[in-house]
C-alpha cells in the first residue's frame, strides 16, 4: 500500500516547529506502525535527510516509551492498542496519516515525536509507593487479601505509563494515571495504612506540575491502551475527599 | 596474569550465604552517608539494587538509557518468579529449587551461588508483596502458583501474564521513594559508554546524555552494572530495541572477563518472523505450555487449515520424545525439537518455520473463561499481532533469540574481576549455567538487587570509608572520556551511505545461522570470518546522521551495533572452544545417536572466563565447577 505521512517536526524544545508531508510507497500491511516509521526513516537517511526521532523500546505493547498521537488519536485508530502494537493493515492505501507527539503543557517536546513525560515519575515519587524496607517483610501469606479486591487492584495495576490519558484530555489532566495507582495501592491492605496521605500528596503534585482538571469527558479511559477503567477517577475523588473531611494532615 | 578466585565460602551448602553473610564487614551509618555507589540500569536487578542501597543509607546514582526507569525490559517477562515457598504442599524445597536450577543448567553452573539464589527467592516474594505487586490469588486470599518448563512442582508465582511489569513497577516504586527522599539520583536518558578504573579499582563511568550529547563524568566509590543480556545481538530477538551490551562490553574492554558468551537461551515460544520488515520478535510466555500442546502435521509439508488437519495426522512430538515431561521440557530441548520437525519439512505456515501450540483440548476441558483468567493478555496479543483468534485456532510459535546466561565473571560476592566493580542480574553469568529455567529471572535479578548486593558491597565498601570523594578531574576520567569522544567522532566520520540497522539485521542473521541453536566447528569458524568481513564493511561504509550534540538515535544504534560485532565474535569463539553439547549451546558433532546433548565433564565442566587482549585473541582462564553436593547426570526428561 501507498499512503502520506504528515509527521510534525521539531529540531528541539526551543524550535518552533512545523508539519512534513512524505509520500511512503510499498508499505506492507502487516507492518507495525513503528516498523512502518523505521522504514519511512530508512529512507530519508538513504537520502542524506535527518530521520525523525520517536522514543520506542520492547515493541510489545507493554514498557509503554512509544506513544504518537495518530490521526487525532492517542495511539492511533485502534482501541486498546500502544502505537508499536498498531498494523498498517488498519490504514487505507493512499490514505493521509497525521503525526504527531503528545501534546500537553506537563509533557515539553523535546525533538520531533518525542516528549518530555519525567512528570508521571514526579508524581510517583510524591506518593506511589508502599514505604517498606527491603527485609522488614513478613511471610507473603500472612495476609490473606479477597480475590476480588486483589484482582481490582491488579486492573488498576496495569497501567504503562504511557501518557495516552493525559494527550487525549482536553485538559490534558493525568487523573486516570495517578487514580490508577492510588487505586492499586489502596485496594490492598498493605497499602491502606498510607492511603489518605498518598492520595492528597499525588493529586497536589498532579496539580503543581501542570496537568489539568478532569471534567469527566473520560476520553482518557477510551483512547487508554491498556484499558484501565475511569471508576478509579470516582474512586479517587472519594478517597481524596473523605481523606480531607478526616483532616488527616500530610505530615 | 588473572587468577580466579570465585571466593565460595566453605561449610555446608545450606549454611554458606547465612554463615558467610554473619562473618562480612559492615559500614556504619554516619560512614554510609559518605559512600557513593554508581547503578547502572533499572530493571530488576538495578532498580532492586538502587532502592535496598538507598534505604541503607549510601549515595546512589542510577542511570537508564530510557527515558524513565519504569520501562526496562524486565518489563516484559511474562509467565512468572519462582520461590520455593512449599505453598502447594507438593515437595518443593530450597534444596529441589537449587537441584532443578543446577540440572536445568546442564551442570554448568556454580552451585554455591545457586543454592544461594534459591535461598533468597522466598525473601523476594514477601517483599514484593508487602511493597504491593498484585500477585494472583486464590479464591482463599492466599496466593496462587503454577507450574513453568522444566520442573514437577508448582513454584511460580504470577500476575497474569505480567509478572515482570508488576514486579518492575514495584521495584520502581520503591526505587521512587527513595529518589524522593534524596538517598537516590535519577539519572535517565543516559547511555553508559565507559567504566573509569583508577589505581585498579572502579570509580566512575562516562555517560553521553541522550538529550544533549553531552559526554558526562560520574564517580562513585563503588559501581554496579545491572544493564541485561546481549541477546539483541541476533537483531531479532524477544528484547527491547534498546537492550544493548555496551555498558558490559566497556567492562570487559577495561579488564573485566567475560564469561560462558556462548550461552544464550533461544526461548520456545515467540510469535514466528512474519516479513521482511520485522523488527521485533513478540515472545509468548512458556506457561501457555501448561495447558497448551504443541504439534506439528505428520504429513511433509502440509499447508492445510491446522483446523482441516485431524487428530490422527497430528504429531505431538514433545509428548512424543518426552513422555515425562511432555510439553513441559526446558526451553533449550523444546527450541531443538522444534527445529528438528521445521527442517525436516513438517513446520506450519507458509514459511514452514513455525509449529502449532494448541489449547482446543484446554478450552473444552477447562471453558474458555479458565483459560482468558489465565493468559487473557496473551491471546489478545497474539491476535493484534497476526490478526488470527486463538481461542478458535492453534498459535503459531518458533524459537526466538532471547537470555543469555552468558556474561560479566562474577565471583560469589558478585564482583567482576575488576575490584569494586560488580555485575548482577542478567549482565553477570553466575546462576543459570547453560540454561536457564522458566521464571528463574525474575527470581535471581530480584534476588542479586535486594539481598545479595547489599550485603556484599558493604562488606567491599568498608574498606573505603577513609576514601573521599572520587574527583572526576583525575587523568584516568580525562583518559576515558577521551577513548569515548575518539569512537564518536571516528563512526560519525564514517559518512558511507548504509544504516546502523541494516548490518545489525546482517549480523544477526550471520549469528543466528552459525552461532544459534545448533552449531558446529566449519559453521562457526565461517561465522567468525564473515562476522570480520561485516565488521571491515561496517567501519567502511556506516552512515550515521546528524551530529554528536544533541538527541542523535542513528548515533546511539552504530555504537551500539559497533559492539555486537566484537560480542559475536567472542561468542563464536567460546562455541568453538567448547567440544561438547550442554544447555542451549548444541553442537552437532557432539550429540547422542537420539540426538540428545552429550556433555563431556571430564573436559568441560568449567566456566570460560574471557580477558580482552584486542577484538580477535581473547586469553581463556577456567574456572573448574567443583561439584559437591549434587552428582553429575545426564539431562533425562524422558
Amino acid at each position: 500500500m501507498d499512503i502520506k505521512l504528515k509527521i510534525w517536526r521539531q529540531k528541539d524544545a526551543a524550535d518552533k516547529g512545523k508539519f512534513e508531508t512524505y509520500d511512503l510507497k510499498e508499505v506492507s500491511p502487516e507492518m507495525s506502525f513503528l516498523e512502518m516509521m523505521d522504514y519511512l526513516n530508512s529512507k530519508l537517511i538513504s537520502e542524506g535527510k535527518e530521520p525523525v526521532a520517536f522514543d520506542h523500546d520492547c515493541r510489545e505493547g507493554i514498557c509503554g516509551s512509544c506513544g504518537i498521537y495518530i490521526n487525532g488519536r492517542p495511539h492511533g485508530p485502534e482501541r486498546g492498542t500502544t502505537t508499536c502494537e498498531l498494523r498498517m493493515r488498519f490504514f487505507k492505501n493512499n490514505e493521509t496519516i497525521v503525526v504527531e507527539p503528545w501534546r500537553s503543557r506537563a509533557f515539553p517536546v523535546i525533538k520531533d515525536l518525542i516528549v518530555d513525560r519525567t512528570s508521571l515519575d514526579e508524581i510517583i515519587k510524591a506518593g506511589g509507593f508502599i514505604s517498606v524496607d527491603t527485609g522488614s517483610a513478613k511471610d507473603a501469606n500472612c495476609i490473606p487479601i479477597p480475590k476480588n479486591n486483589s484482582d481490582k487492584a491488579f486492573d488498576a495495576a496495569v497501567c504503562v505509563g504511557c501518557g495516552a490519558c493525559v494527550a487525549a484530555c482536553k485538559n490534558s489532566s493525568a487523573m486516570l494515571f495517578v487514580a490508577a495507582k492510588v487505586a492499586q495501592m489502596g485496594l490492598l491492605p498493605q497499602g491502606k495504612v498510607e492511603a489518605s496521605i498518598r492520595v492528597q500528596k499525588m493529586v497536589e503534585k498532579m496539580d503543581e506540575l501542570g496537568f489539568g482538571f478532569c471534567s469527566n469527558i473520560l476520553a482518557c479511559e477510551y483512547d487508554c491502551p491498556k484499558h484501565v477503567s475511569s471508576e478509579f477517577i470516582a474512586k479517587m475523588n472519594r478517597d481524596f475527599f473523605s481523606s480531607k473531611v478526616c483532616k488527616q494532615k500530610v505530615i | 596474569m588473572i587468577k580466579l578466585d570465585s571466593k565460595i565460602p566453605p561449610g555446608p551448602l545450606a549454611n554458606k550465604w547465612s554463615d558467610y553473610k554473619s562473618s562480612l564487614r559492615l559500614v556504619n551509618p554516619a560512614n554510609k552517608k559518605k559512600l557513593e555507589i554508581i547503578v547502572v540500569g533499572t530493571g530488576l536487578a538495578g532498580a532492586s539494587a538502587a532502592s535496598s542501597l538507598g534505604e541503607l543509607g549510601y549515595n546512589v546514582k542510577v542511570f537508564c538509557f530510557q527515558d524513565s526507569p519504569r520501562r526496562a525490559h524486565s518489563v516484559a517477562a511474562q509467565g512468572g518468579i519462582n520461590a520455593a515457598k512449599n505453598y502447594k504442599n507438593d515437595g518443593d524445597s530450597i534444596y529441589r529449587l537449587f537441584v532443578d536450577m543446577v540440572k536445568g543448567g546442564d551442570y554448568r553452573a556454580r552451585e554455591a551461588n545457586v543454592y544461594r539464589a534459591a535461598e533468597v527467592s522466598n525473601s523476594v516474594i514477601d517483599h514484593y508483596t508487602a511493597i504491593g505487586v498484585p500477585f494472583a490469588r486464590d479464591y482463599g486470599g492466599l496466593l496462587d502458583t503454577r507450574s513453568f518448563g522444566g520442573v514437577q512442582v508448582s513454584r511460580t508465582f504470577y500476575a497474569k501474564g505480567q509478572t515482570g511489569q508488576q514486579c518492575l513497577l514495584g521495584s520502581y516504586s520503591a526505587l521512587c521513594r527513595q529518589i524522593s527522599k534524596g538517598t537516590v539520583k535519577m539519572f535517565p536518558r543516559r547511555d553508559m559508554l565507559d567504566v573509569v578504573v583508577v589505581d585498579g579499582k572502579a570509580r566512575g563511568i562516562i555517560t553521553r546524555n541522550l538529550i544533549t550529547g553531552e559526554i558526562e563524568r560520574h564517580s562513585a566509590h563503588a559501581v554496579v552494572l545491572a544493564t541485561g543480556g546481549y541477546g539483541t545481538v541476533f537483531y531479532l530477538s524477544t528484547l527491547a530495541l534498546g537492550s544493548n551490551a555496551s555498558a558490559a562490553w566497556s567492562a570487559y574492554k577495561q579488564g573485566a572477563l567475560f564469561a560462558n558468551p556462548s550461552f544464550i537461551q533461544i526461548h520456545p515460544t515467540s510469535i514466528p518472523v512474519l516479513n521482511d520488515y520485522q523488527s521485533k520478535l513478540t515472545l509468548m510466555s512458556e506457561s501457555l505450555r501448561n495447558d497448551g500442546r504443541v504439534w506439528v502435521s505428520k504429513v511433509e509439508k502440509d499447508k492445510r487449515h491446522p483446523n482441516d488437519i485431524s487428530e490422527e495426522e497430528r504429531d505431538y512430538y514433545l509428548e512424543r520424545r518426552y513422555p515425562a515431561f511432555g510439553n513441559l521440557v526446558p526451553r533449550d530441548v523444546a527450541s531443538r525439537a522444534a527445529k528438528e520437525r521445521c527442517d525436516a519439512g513438517f513446520g506450519a505456515g507458509d514459511t514452514g518455520l513455525s509449529v502449532y501450540l494448541d489449547f482446543s483440548q484446554a478450552i473444552a476441558k477447562q471453558g474458555q473463561k479458565a483459560i482468558e483468567n489465565k493468559y487473557g493478555n496473551l491471546f489478545e496479543m497474539y491476535e493484534k499481532i497476526t490478526g488470527v483468534n486463538p481461542y478458535k485456532e492453534p498459535m503459531r510459535i518458533y524459537p526466538a533469540g532471547h537470555y543469555t546466561m552468558g556474561g560479566l565473571w562474577v565471583d560469589y560476592n558478585l564482583m567482576t574481576t575488576i575490584p569494586g566493580l560488580f555485575a548482577i542480574g542478567e549482565a553477570n553469568f553466575s546462576d543459570h549455567g547453560a540454561n536457564r529455567l522458566g521464571a528463574s529471572s525474575l527470581m535471581q535479578c530480584a534476588g542479586d538487587g535486594f539481598f545479595i548486593i547489599p550485603y556484599t558491597i558493604t562488606d567491599y565498601l568498608s574498606d573505603e570509608i577513609k576514601t573521599p570523594k572520587i574527583p572526576t578531574d583525575k587523568d584516568e576520567f580525562a583518559v576515558a572520556e577521551k577513548r569515548v569522544r575518539e569512537r564518536i567522532e571516528k563512526i560519525l566520520n564514517v559518512n558511507g551511505a548504509k544504516t546502523a540497522s541494516s548490518f545489525h539485521k546482517r549480523l544477526g542473521k550471520i549469528l543466528w545461522d552459525y552461532c544459534g541453536m545448533i552449531r558446529n566447528a566449519e559453521g562457526l569458524k565461517k561465522g567468525l570470518e564473515l562476522v570480520d568481513e561485516l565488521e571491515a564493511e561496517f567501519w567502511k561504509s556506516v552512515k550515521v546522521t546528524g551530529t554528536k550534540d544533541g538527541l542523535n538515535q542513528e548515533l546511539e544504534k552504530a555504537l551500539r551495533v559497533a559492539d555486537f560485532f566484537e560480542i559475536g565474535k567472542l561468542m563464536c569463539i567460546d562455541a568453538l572452544n567448547r567440544d561438547e553439547s550442554c544447555g542451549a549451546h548444541f553442537r552437532e558433532e557432539y550429540q547422542t545417536p537420539q540426538g540428545e546433548a552429550m556433555r563431556n565433564d571430564e573436559k568441560f565442566a568449567f566456566v570460560a572466563a574471557w580477558e580482552y587482549k584486542g577484538s580477535n585473541s581473547p586469553e581463556l582462564h577456567k574456572e573448574e565447577l567443583k561439584y559437591e553436593f549434587v552428582q553429575l547426570k545426564a539431562r533425562d526428561y524422558k
